[in-house]
């Protein structure tokens, strides 16, 4: 068990470092890394509660996905970062009113025993404990299925609007562009592929 | 919950050699190897000639579609992981409700079929 505590301290630590720079870096290429740095080592943390299947999520979803989303997102933005840090005294009142709002609501979810003492009770999950020998990904694929489809079936939905959303906004056709037909090779014949002219001595075509 | 974790002690391990080996590598050239450096070192070298522009240039957009598009499926096949453990105990109300997921997510895929955004040209 020292060993769970020692990882603990470590990954939490880490957590936070790479969480500090995701803000503090002056490159944002480098800040998505710390990002993903992030992401790994609170995965760790995810295992050092039992919650196995959420921790691989997070590994194979944000860090083999949605990381490398916004590094393609930054590398897209065509921005000079040296006078968007000159203009950032502008954006500081609405900035630091979103950051107040998140502060306000990271409390309120801290200190839910005042405000809603049953909440806890309410959002016990009916998974199974971690020593009954039912893994997380078995205790989640009873429930999700089954007694919450709706929230199933509506992410589906998502997905398939995100999916749609993206062709929509992003996916050009461009013009001249000379694409392999295989069909076209295949059905070419020697009497479309090739045409014999007669040609007079002595004359050109 | 202590054999949970005993089971990943060996991940830890090994990412911990792992670490020892990456910084030892980094900080070892900075110990031994002699570092002279001078401005005409130090400058950038492109076959004799000026640079022509930054090398941080901008990705084309169809990169990013290639992205979402797969974090979307990504998305679908972490959801079959529970639901292929689970499937003995759920029934066929659980194996239709996913069905029908699948289904909504192959509109979609032949959607983005249809629509070419699979092709690279």
């Amino acid at each position: 068990m020292i060993v769970a505590t020692i990882a603990f301290y470590l990954f939490a630590a880490v957590t936070i470092a790479a969480a500090f720079m995701v803000i503090s870096a002056r490159n944002p290429v480098h800040s998505v890394l710390f990002l993903i740095l992030a992401f790994f080592s609170s995965a760790w943390l995810f295992v050092l509660m039992g919650a196995e299947f959420v921790a691989m999520i997070l590994v194979i979803v944000y860090v083999g996905a949605v990381a490398v989303l916004f590094l393609f997102v930054v590398m897209m933005l065509d921005i000079d970062f040296k006078s968007l840090r000159s203009e950032m005294l502008n954006y500081l009142p609405l900035g630091g009113m979103i950051g107040i709002i998140l502060l306000l609501e990271l409390g309120l979810v801290a200190s839910t025993w005042v405000f809603a003492p049953d909440a806890a009770s309410l959002a016990a999950a009916p998974a199974p404990a971690a020593d009954s020998g039912v893994t997380n990904a078995e205790a989640l694929g009873r429930v999700i299925y089954t007694q919450y489809v709706y929230y199933f079936q509506a992410a589906g939905m998502i997905l398939l609007v995100a999916m749609v959303g993206a062709i929509v906004l992003t996916l050009r056709k461009r013009e001249g562009v000379k694409r392999q037909v295989i069909a076209d090779q295949v059905a070419r014949t020697p009497q479309t592929g090739v045409e014999v002219k007669k040609v007079e001595p002595g004359q050109g075509i | 919950m202590e054999e949970l974790l005993s089971e990943y002690l060996p991940i830890l391990i090994f990412m911990g050699i792992a670490a020892v080996i990456g910084i030892a590598l980094l900080v070892l050239p900075y110990l031994v190897a002699p570092s002279k450096p001078d401005t005409e070192k130090l400058s950038a070298y492109e076959c004799g000639f000026d640079a022509f522009d930054d090398a941080r240039m901008k990705f084309d957009v169809r990169f990013y579609l290639v992205a979402i598009l797969f974090i979307i499926f990504d998305l679908e096949v972490a959801f079959l992981f529970p639901w292929a453990v689970a499937l003995g105990d759920i029934g066929m109300f659980g194996f239709w409700s996913m069905m029908i997921f699948l289904a909504i997510l192959t509109i979609g895929f032949a959607y983005e079929w249809k629509k070419g955004a699979l092709e690279w040209e």
